[in-house]
């Protein structure tokens, strides 16, 4: 018995299940609470919509041999330029989320194929150094928003030089996705369309991990030398899962925004990239083995975690912000448990 | 590849003294870029140089031996060490217990390099033994520590402390009794109750009359090797001249330079005679040094330097590789505790929450602008990245508006620089351990 | 009697995995002597060393039988630890020297002298300072005595191979108790003039009285310093000979000897290939491969046969499919029917109908995570778009194809499995190797290379993977180009054996030809003996 017990530990990973049932206790505690649990359901939902595509995103990279794409800020930058300009160009609803997204994802593949080629000099470390690239970029494009040439005054400080902070999206495409098709189950409110657009996203990378150009940046990532022996060229399909990775970074960027309602720039994406990290190594992926539904299954976890631990925690201790400090443990635990089952060096 | 050696040597013969300077400039490019981004940078921001070396000197002795805490891992291969920023939670915890007990000065100063150091040598334990669990990726899982722990130091210092922490103390802790707050004031206006200045105020001198007594004993040393060395030559013994006449020179010219620029502020009435070295930190710093240096001489730091060039070959000659590893960690952990106590009381006032956060990544980044590399790491580069390092802080806001009109931008470039900077030396060490063992492989 | 041997092994057996490495063998070295330890890979030299040496791989499997004797004592060594303080020392092949380190430094690694200084008196003798004059004082002597002027002051990198290996020898000479020196392949790696002045300070080490072995497989050498030697084969000594009574054609044919498994392929001896086309054909061929350097090679397949590719590990056989292949830097020139192929190209190499069975099965021959019909599959769908759905632009995997295909290979090789859809890493040896072969078979190929086919799989399985190529040339015609350091797998198996030595081809024999010859090309003496006979 408790040979099986700890078969299927291992198997699982301690973390996971502490996580997991962390989250089970919390939802018990919630409803003990006497919490709005309609309200809460939603705001998972809701939730798991808003950052389901940045987990994603970490599923090309990770497959591709790259590691988790910890330099995911960097997509999420091209987004906001695609988001910035849709603004720029005074477009409104769909056309205007349609806009944002149709001008980042160009400009996040040619950001992806750069970053792609710094990625492949660094073989080996590449976690540490797309953690650096991407704080480094965030700061020169901090330099980038400041002096930029963008005109529209919903954007632009009325005095002084540079773009907003924060860049409200109200009059735009606010709530698009998330009000498209909603319904209600019972007083469950269910956005519909972010989550429908979550899920064509999962459907869209997993085609994608069965066509021939998918198996063959799967293979390189699993074992570059049986890739190198049966013709593949490793290096590009590192490419194409960096470029990949981006694009999805840039696309989840403009979901998360037109639910949060705003575009944040400056250092806002500066730490972005470690929460999908985190949600996808809960869902039990690893940084080289990740499956589609490990994103779902993490993004799930972490953020349902994350929503319902809030009300429950300040509802028992009043000040502070203990689900904060919840977050740091959960999410840089389960990444430095990750890191320990990663063979290098010797 | 002995061939492509020998080429090498026979080269290395022919190299003019421009090539070897040009050597020289491309080894150090890194120092060399920021050294002239400080003076651009002090020269756009129009600040006076009174107080940009006044601030400068105060910097240099609050944040050196936090940078120097990172020598140790490096040597026993072990990157740079970010998680440095425990050792800072663990000098914080003990000034936290300190202040609320209410032992201020240099008493309480002491008390809490004691109390820390358990804490640290604990913490340090724990740190070591993870990185010996991810190793090849330590950087990346020192830097993830760091996060982590933090989280965890939020939770004691919100939750616990008030709750499963007895404590009562109404200037530290939140008015509900729960917490710590989120600034705590080290001097506490006309009564001292922290431990502000503690280690600084103790003897200060003017640090132009140190630089003139300095040199005067350096010029003494050379002058009496340079005597020495003469008398040699003309006995017949002519290598030991040959061999350090330029070097005499270059170092006797450079003190005499600097005498004479310190003898003329001195006596002339510029406001820089008016700045002062707190002493007992700059000797604090100075014995640092000196255990770094000299570490490197005994047999543990042979082990640090064997395990940090091969970790194979010293396991197979018997060494403990892991058991170094920790200790490298722990080693750094308690210093960088004692960094961030000497950090503090200079700065006078603890902010709970966001002291430590920034500490790893600056300290590492001052290190690297100094020339340092992932696997290689000196004393003098210490140093010398402190001071670059904290010009280009003291001058980027002001440098930024004068020439953007925008003091952000300034700001912006500054944190572009240290991220950047650490992102490109780590990248090109990747690179440069890929290039050498596609070598290794092809041969 | 017994005290004037160093070292006695005495009656060592060792079982790994319910499979006999060492058969009750003895081994004795005397105070100066030189003993040379001859045989093949996979005789039971290392084994033994690693008995002799207490490495936790011997304990963690069962420990041995028989016991060891040093100085007449017996001793029962546990750990690598204690046989070095038992005055044991071992000359590495791989050299154990840290670049960046002094001559010194290297010499001292871990057995520093040191001072006592205030802090090492207060606190802990690791913080001791290091007596660098006199560190470099006794580096100086152990330089001498092997007669090496080279500044002891000086980086290891840089300095040549051959220096190296005399750190190497320094070192052991260094610690004072120094008994027994245990040589290993210490030759390998260096050129003849630094290979004679290595055989010189052995003698010179000999003669200050401490034991050496010498494990090699150059007969020339051993002719050259050995006193006395013994021949392992297949873990047991098959002669114990002094080198006054013995030549270099007798040590080679003890060391081969004679392995019948069984002629497998019947008709390989019947018929001739001489009359047939040349299909692939090479020319100076040179391949970068780390410890299997192909230092011009020129070959010639003809269509239809099985030609072996034999000779001892590291002599560069492995390299020669590897750089056909493109996996390795490669220079030179290859036909295929007079067709030049581009080199460093693995694309172009599978396309051109060259299929590839790699002797490292796991790391690179399988996707281990992967189903058994992904792994069968994989290279035909990327190379030659098998098994896709096109939907221009976009393409999905055939998983019914796949499955078909796959499933008919499971039948035709035999897999055992659970299903097309286990994972590869759950199968073992020998049915992971058939996966392999399925793949390569999958492409359709003209030639097929194949290394080290049999390379850690069980007996039963060793022989379904030989019939099965068997099998594949008879029925279908295909040419196999089979590498393998088992000759008498290759002598049962092939038409025509090559056998490469030092990176070079020494010689092409029939399977039916001597012992004798097949032990003096593998050793690398067949010319040097011919040479000296036309002489």
């Amino acid at each position: 018995m408790a040979e099986t017990i700890r078969k299927i530990t291992n198997s699982i990973g301690l973390p996971r299940i502490i996580i997991t049932l962390f989250f089970i206790l919390t939802c018990v505690m919630a409803v003990l609470l006497e919490l709005p649990i309609d309200m809460l359901t939603h705001q998972v939902l809701v939730r798991i919509g808003m950052n389901g595509v940045f987990v994603l995103a970490m599923v090309p990279a990770i497959l591709s041999g790259t590691g988790p794409n910890f330099g995911l800020s960097l997509g999420i930058i091209c987004g906001l330029i695609g988001g910035l300009m849709s603004i720029e160009l005074n477009l409104y609803d769909g056309w205007g989320f349609a806009a944002a997204i149709v001008i980042a994802i160009p400009i996040a593949v040619i950001v992806g194929w750069v970053y792609a080629q710094l990625l492949n000099r660094v073989k080996g470390s590449e976690m540490m150094i797309a953690t650096y690239t991407g704080f480094s970029i965030v700061f020169l494009m901090s330099i980038g928003w400041l002096i930029m040439p963008f005109k529209s005054p919903e954007m632009v400080w009325p005095i002084g030089k540079g773009l907003r902070v924060t860049i409200s999206l109200g009059e735009r495409f606010a709530d698009i996705l998330n009000e498209l098709w909603e319904f209600p189950i019972g007083k469950v409110k269910i956005p519909t369309g972010l989550l429908l657009f979550f899920f064509v996203c999962c459907i869209l990378v997993w085609l994608f991990l069965r066509s021939k150009t998918g198996l063959a940046l799967k293979a390189s990532g699993a074992n570059p030398k049986f890739s190198l022996a049966c013709g593949i060229n490793v290096d590009k399909n590192r490419i194409t899962g960096t470029i990949l990775s981006t694009v999805l970074g840039a696309v989840g960027i403009i979901v998360y925004a037109q639910s949060y309602g705003f575009f944040q720039l400056y250092q806002a994406p500066l730490m972005m990239a470690f929460p999908a990290v985190a949600a996808v190594l809960i869902g039990g992926a690893s940084a080289q083995k990740a499956k589609i539904s490990n994103v779902i299954l993490g993004v799930f976890l972490f953020q349902g975690l994350l929503t319902v631990s809030l009300p429950v925690a300040s509802s028992i201790i009043k000040e502070g912000n203990i689900s904060e400090s919840l977050r740091m443990i959960v999410q840089n635990g389960i990444i430095l448990y990750a890191l320990t089952k990663v063979n290098g060096g010797e | 590849m002995a061939q492509i050696n020998r080429i090498h040597l026979s080269n290395n013969k022919d190299k003019t003294v421009l090539k070897k300077i040009k050597d020289i400039f491309m080894k150090n490019i890194v120092t060399i870029i920021f050294l002239v981004l400080c003076l651009i940078g002090i020269e756009l921001s129009g600040l006076p140089i009174f107080f940009v070396v006044s601030e400068l000197v105060t910097r240099l002795t609050r944040n050196s031996f936090l940078v120097l805490s990172l020598i140790i891992p490096v040597l026993a291969g072990m990157g740079l060490n970010f998680s440095i920023v425990i050792g800072a939670m663990a000098g914080q915890i003990a000034i936290i217990a300190v202040t609320h007990w209410g032992v201020t000065g240099i008493w309480g100063f002491l008390l809490c390099v004691v109390l820390s150091f358990p804490f640290a040598l604990f913490f340090g334990y724990l740190t070591g033994k993870l990185l010996n669990k991810t190793k090849g990726q330590e950087m990346i899982a020192s830097m993830i520590l760091g996060f982590f722990a933090n989280g965890l130091y939020q939770l004691t210092f919100l939750f616990l402390v008030g709750t499963v922490i007895p404590m009562k103390n109404d200037v530290l802790i939140l008015s509900h009794g729960v917490g710590v707050r989120n600034t705590i004031d080290l001097s506490g206006g006309l009564e001292s109750t922290g431990i502000k200045y503690a280690l600084d105020e103790i003897w200060k001198f003017p640090i132009f009359y140190i630089i003139i007594i300095l040199c005067g004993l350096v010029l003494l040393y050379f002058g009496i090797k340079l005597a020495v060395d003469i008398i040699k030559y003309r006995r017949g013994n002519k290598k030991p001249f040959m061999n350090n006449c330029v070097k005499y020179i270059f170092n006797i010219t450079v003190c005499l330079i600097l005498l004479v620029v310190s003898i003329l502020i001195m006596t002339g009435d510029s406001s820089l005679s008016m700045i002062n070295l707190p002493m007992i930190t700059a000797f604090v710093i100075v014995i640092l040094c000196l255990f770094n240096t000299l570490i490197v001489k005994t047999k543990l730091g042979q082990d640090f330097r064997t395990v940090g060039q091969d970790k194979h070959i010293a396991k197979v000659s018997g060494i403990n590789v892991d058991k170094v590893r920790v200790l490298a960690i722990i080693i750094s952990t308690v210093l960088a505790a004692w960094g961030q106590l000497i950090f503090l009381q200079n700065i006078g006032t603890l902010n709970t929450y966001g002291s430590h956060e920034q500490i790893g990544m600056f300290s590492i980044a001052a290190l690297l602008i100094g020339g340092a590399s992932v696997s290689k790491a000196t004393v003098g580069q210490a140093i010398l990245g402190t001071v670059l390092f904290h010009t280009l802080f003291i001058v980027s806001p002001l440098a930024g508006r004068n020439l953007f009109g925008d003091a952000q931008i300034g700001e912006f470039f500054r944190a572009f620089v240290v991220y950047g900077v650490i992102g490109i030396s780590l990248g090109l060490h990747a690179w440069r351990k890929r290039v050498e063992l596609k070598n290794k492989l092809r041969t | 009697m017994t005290q004037e041997y160093t070292l006695q092994m005495k009656d060592i057996s060792k079982v790994f995995f319910n499979n006999k490495v060492l058969n009750s063998v003895n081994l004795n070295v005397k105070s100066g002597e030189i003993h040379a330890l001859l045989g093949e890979n996979g005789a039971g030299k290392s084994t033994l060393m690693n008995i002799l040496f207490g490495m936790p791989v011997i304990h963690s499997t069962g420990g041995f039988e028989g016991e060891v004797i040093i100085d007449g004592k017996r001793v029962d060594i546990k750990s690598p630890k204690e046989s070095l303080d038992l005055g044991i020392g071992m000359v590495h092949q791989e050299f154990m020297l840290i670049p960046g380190f002094s001559i010194t430094e290297n010499i001292k690694l871990n057995r520093e002298t040191t001072k006592n200084n205030l802090l090492s008196r207060v606190f802990s003798s690791k913080l001791k300072t290091l007596d660098t004059k006199s560190m470099n004082r006794d580096a100086r002597e152990c330089l001498d005595t092997l007669g090496m002027d080279v500044n002891e002051k000086s980086k290891i990198a840089g300095l040549p191979i051959g220096h190296m290996q005399f750190v190497e020898i320094a070192r052991e000479i260094d610690k004072r108790n120094i008994k027994l020196l245990v040589f290993d392949e210490p030759t390998a790696v260096l050129a003849e003039s630094e290979a004679d002045n290595l055989l010189n300070a052995m003698k010179t080490l000999a003669d200050t009285g401490i034991a050496i072995l010498f494990i090699t497989h150059r007969l020339d050498e051993v002719m050259q310093v050995a006193d006395n030697i013994t021949i392992l084969r297949d873990g047991e000594v098959v002669s114990l000979k002094q080198k006054e009574q013995t030549s270099v054609s007798e040590l080679a044919e003890l060391m081969v000897g004679r392995r019948i498994e069984g002629i497998m392929n019947s008709n390989k001896d019947e018929k001739s290939f001489d009359d047939k086309e040349i299909i692939l054909k090479i020319r100076n061929l040179r391949v970068s491969m780390r410890g299997e350097q192909v230092k011009g090679i020129n070959l010639d397949v003809r269509k239809g046969e099985i030609l072996g590719i034999g000779g001892l590990a590291g002599q560069g056989k492995i390299g020669i499919a590897n750089g056909i292949m493109g996996l390795y830097p490669t220079q030179g020139e290859i036909y295929l029917e007079d067709k030049k192929l581009e080199l460093n190209n693995p694309k172009e190499s599978i396309k051109n109908g060259i299929g590839f069975v790699s002797e490292d099965r796991k790391g690179i021959g399988l996707l281990l995570d992967s189903s058994i019909e992904l792994n069968i599959a994989m290279t035909a769908m990327q190379m030659q778009n098998k098994f896709i759905i096109k939907l221009l632009p976009f393409t999905q995997m055939n998983k019914g194809k796949i499955r078909k295909h796959a499933l008919k290979m499971i039948k035709d090789l035999d897999i055992r499995c659970r299903g097309p859809h286990q994972m590869t890493k759950r199968l073992s040896g020998g049915n992971q190797q058939k996966v392999c072969i399925a793949r390569a078979l999958t492409l359709n190929p003209d030639i097929l290379l194949v290394s080290e086919p049999t390379r850690g799989i069980d007996v039963g399985a060793k022989k379904l993977v030989l019939d099965l190529l068997v099998k594949l040339n008879n029925q279908l015609g295909m040419t196999i180009v089979m590498t393998s350091s088992e000759l008498g797998e290759l002598r049962s198996v092939c038409s025509r054996i090559a056998i490469i030595s030092e990176g070079k081809l020494e010689g092409i024999l029939m399977p039916t030809d001597s012992d004798v010859d097949f032990g003096l090309m593998m050793s690398g003496e067949y010319h040097k003996i011919n040479r000296g006979e036309a002489l």
